[in-house]
């Protein structure tokens, strides 16, 4: 069972039993009981500062000499990223938000020696006033059904020993010692499992296609190109829990009959590439990953490839040209990957969270899998609450569960009191859903229905003081940016696209242009080859759809509603406010602000550039945009 | 059996990392090591975002653009530091000290708007915050 990998002596692991005695070992040592800090450390968490809250938890863990009493634990994200950095002192289960690393000294002397509660580092509903002491209690995590996320907490991301022992590789192992291959395509059909990168085609019969493809070499790949702006489940899945996603893709090389298989990352998410490489390396040491895994002859290893900063990569044939060291723009389809991928072998991509999806589905069965959900969608999908929102953050729920639930009950609702106006689904592909449509349940086809995709479940949550037309000059000017420009269609009607949207925006907009967006958006759907163009006009036309009045308030009137559009709106000082503090006339880049102290102070329009500075700075609610 | 092509991307990675930028003479190297068409990897080079022909500065200034960060004023951001420093995205100050980039989503949506400085994530940025955290790093 032993051999020596250089220095290092690392322990194989060949048969099921092998893997239990492993399993039980483990636990034995680092038992669940044993008290336990877990502090939430995906890039955001770090983004906050966790990376020095733990080390202060460490310090005060050495001075109270309470080392062999609790540990830390350095996980991945817990999804609920508004309150980070966060910990969760177990095993009571107690949840503390927002810290510094001041606080760790305080929560060891009280929570962890005196089992007292430190009051003011505890959750407060935004709405109610409400405090919650137990994570498990609080409405943000009540409502979900975290299938995938909840493991997230229970590990260290780089310890394969973490995952080993909440029973990771377990399935893999049934799977190999089971099932035929055949039988586990049949049980991931029977799951309804469908793919979460967007399209949501069936994820059993794309593995189904790829094992009847005929070909000695085949390949799968995680596609963790996640670049729709405002979704980042698979980096938190890939950050948090890299093994998971592993497993997935041995089950479905076994499946499908492939020895090699890839993860694209985007250079973007640098926490994910250096997680999932860490994983990979473990994996390899323990005989999970090489040549005969589990005595069984079955063989399967695993690289990484990182993306350079192209949105259409996430396109399967564009990602597929750019693993091969090509521009990644994507080619016609058929012959589909399945058939002819990577090299032009039979080639088999899933997305992170589909693929993290697999273990779950053949540790507990496709009958139990194929009960969440609707009738169409099965399971649970995560998405990511952002924008105007006063929860942000990651939420798994069971496909069909409406977007009220998720935005009031656990988003919490619009902050600031302002007005919940729509969401954005989908990303820069989708559309966007009015308030009317607030009780659609959500599933692929809810959702295509209502003009928009499930991409991979960004919900980006827009209030009154977000303008329509700017958002989707956002989008399409982000989508001309990243198009490949191989299709005319795409690459010069996005173009004339965004110059029509810049105009209403400046308001220079004419009363046929919305003719003729809309007009063009239909020859960029029918006329482009890949997703990315067939899906670019969604914003538009969805927009145009729901808000045409938005459009037409800046076209006829030259007015933005939302008081957004620089062209459209003007600063100026509310003269009741205005302290005379001077803050922003000193701040001002264009010198546009003049005023004596403690004078009513003025902005000059013709030296203002709109620029939104002063009104940042300003303590007195004494700028004014109109 | 992986072909040596399928290594570009990765080799111009390391150079781009190491140099901070696409050296030609690197490039004509990468081209004879790969056997690959020095026009080749002049198509992929200006195809992908990550990149750059041109030295890039010693502080490198990443503004998230993402749709979360965009809905919270991510561009007033980007235009304040890109007059501050007297440079659009892209473009680095002529004394090689500052580079600015915008980027397309960190993923870290929550906590934004986003501005990275030197791999250092600031979040919840505002304007002021922007021009007070430029003056820590010498601007």
């Amino acid at each position: 069972m032993k051999t020596m990998i250089g220095e290092e002596e690392t322990e194989k692991i060949r048969t099921s039993g092998e893997l239990e005695i492993f399993r039980m070992r483990l636990v034995d040592s680092a038992s669940s009981r044993t008290p336990r800090i877990v502090i939430s450390s995906g890039t955001c968490g770090q983004a906050r500062g966790s990376t020095e809250v733990v080390e202060s938890f460490q310090r005060a863990i050495k001075k109270h000499d309470l080392q062999n009493k609790i540990a830390t634990r350095v996980s991945g994200c817990g999804g609920f990223c508004e309150t980070e950095p966060n910990a969760v002192i177990y095993p009571e289960g107690v949840f503390y938000q927002k810290l510094s690393p001041d606080d760790a000294e305080e929560i060891i002397s009280e929570t962890v020696l005196n089992g007292r509660i430190v009051d003011r580092l505890l959750y407060v509903d935004p709405n109610t006033g409400q405090k919650f002491v137990h994570e498990s209690e609080i409405p943000f995590y009540k409502k979900q059904m975290r299938l995938l996320l909840a493991s997230n907490l229970l590990i260290e991301p780089t310890s394969i020993q973490d995952y080993l022992s909440i029973g990771g590789y377990r399935t893999f192992f049934k799977v190999l010692r089971d099932l035929t291959p055949e039988q586990v395509i049949e049980e991931i059909k029977r799951s309804g499992l469908r793919g979460r990168g967007g399209a949501g085609f069936p994820t059993g019969m794309k593995w189904d296609l790829c094992r009847r493809a005929r070909d000695s070499i085949k390949y799968v790949i995680c596609n963790a190109d996640e670049g729709d702006p405002g979704a980042y489940m698979d980096r938190s899945l890939l950050e948090g829990n890299p093994h998971s996603v592993i497993e997935g893709m041995m089950i479905g090389a076994y499946a499908i009959g492939a020895s090699e298989g890839f993860i694209y990352v985007r250079s973007e998410y640098p926490l994910a590439v250096k997680h999932s490489k860490i994983a990979i390396e473990d994996a390899r040491k323990h005989g999970l990953l090489g040549e005969d895994i589990a005595a069984s002859g079955f063989r399967f290893d695993i690289r990484i490839a990182i993306g350079a900063g192209a949105f259409v990569c996430g396109e399967e044939t564009a990602l597929i040209a750019s693993i091969e060291g090509k521009r990644g723009t994507p080619r016609q389809r058929p012959p589909f990957p399945v058939e002819k991928g990577l090299w032009g072998r039979p080639t088999n991509i899933n997305n992170v969270e589909t693929w993290a999806n697999v273990p779950l589905i053949l540790a507990r069965g496709a009958d139990w899998y194929s009960k969440i959900g609707t009738e169409r969608s099965k399971g649970t999908k995560i998405f990511s609450l952002v924008g105007k929102i006063k929860n942000t953050g990651l939420c798994e729920v069971p496909m069909g569960t409406t977007l009220r639930e998720m935005i009031y009950d656990i988003g919490g609702g619009v902050p600031d009191g302002k007005k919940f106006k729509a969401v954005q689904i989908g990303g820069p592909s989708g559309g966007c859903i009015p308030s009317e449509l607030l009780d659609l349940p959500i599933d692929y086809e809810s959702l295509t229905g209502a003009g928009s995709i499930m991409g991979s479940g960004g919900i980006i949550v827009l209030d009154e003081k977000t303008c329509v037309v700017d958002l989707v000059l956002y989008y399409i000017s982000f989508l001309e940016d990243e198009s490949c420009g191989k299709c005319v269609s795409c690459r010069e009607g996005l173009h004339r696209m965004r110059e029509i949207l810049v105009d209403i925006s400046e308001g220079r907009g004419k009363a046929e242009d919305i003719k003729v967006l809309e007009e063009v958006a239909t020859v960029v759907k029918d006329a482009s080859f890949c997703g990315l163009g067939q899906t670019a006009p969604n914003p538009v036309v969805s927009t145009l759809r729901y808000f045409r009045d938005e459009y037409l308030a800046h076209i006829r009137d030259r007015k933005c509603p939302a008081k957004v559009c620089r062209a459209l709106i003007q600063y100026s000082i509310v003269e009741g406010n205005c302290t005379g503090c001077g803050a922003c006339r000193n701040i001002c880049p264009q010198k546009a602000i003049s005023g004596e102290p403690k004078q009513i102070h003025l902005i000059d329009r013709a030296l203002c550039i709109k620029c939104g500075v002063c009104l940042d700075t300003c303590k007195f609610d004494a700028i004014e945009v109109s | 059996m992986i072909e040596d092509r399928s290594l570009l991307l990765s080799l111009l990675q390391d150079i781009q990392e190491k140099k901070g930028y696409l050296p030609e003479e690197e490039l004509i190297e990468t081209s004879k090591r790969l056997g690959v068409p020095l026009i080749d990897l002049y198509s992929v080079a200006t195809f992908y975002k990550s990149f750059s022909l041109r030295p890039k500065g010693k502080h490198r200034i990443t503004v998230c653009l993402g749709t979360a960060c965009h809905v919270r004023g991510g561009v007033r951001i980007a235009d304040e530091i890109g007059r501050r420093l007297g440079i659009k995205p892209g473009e680095t100050t002529p004394d090689r000290n500052f580079s600015l980039e915008v980027v397309n989503c960190l993923g870290c949506c929550a906590i934004g708007p986003i501005m990275v400085i030197d791999g250092k994530y600031y979040g919840g940025v505002t304007t002021t915050k922007a021009v007070s955290t430029l003056k820590q790093w010498g601007k």
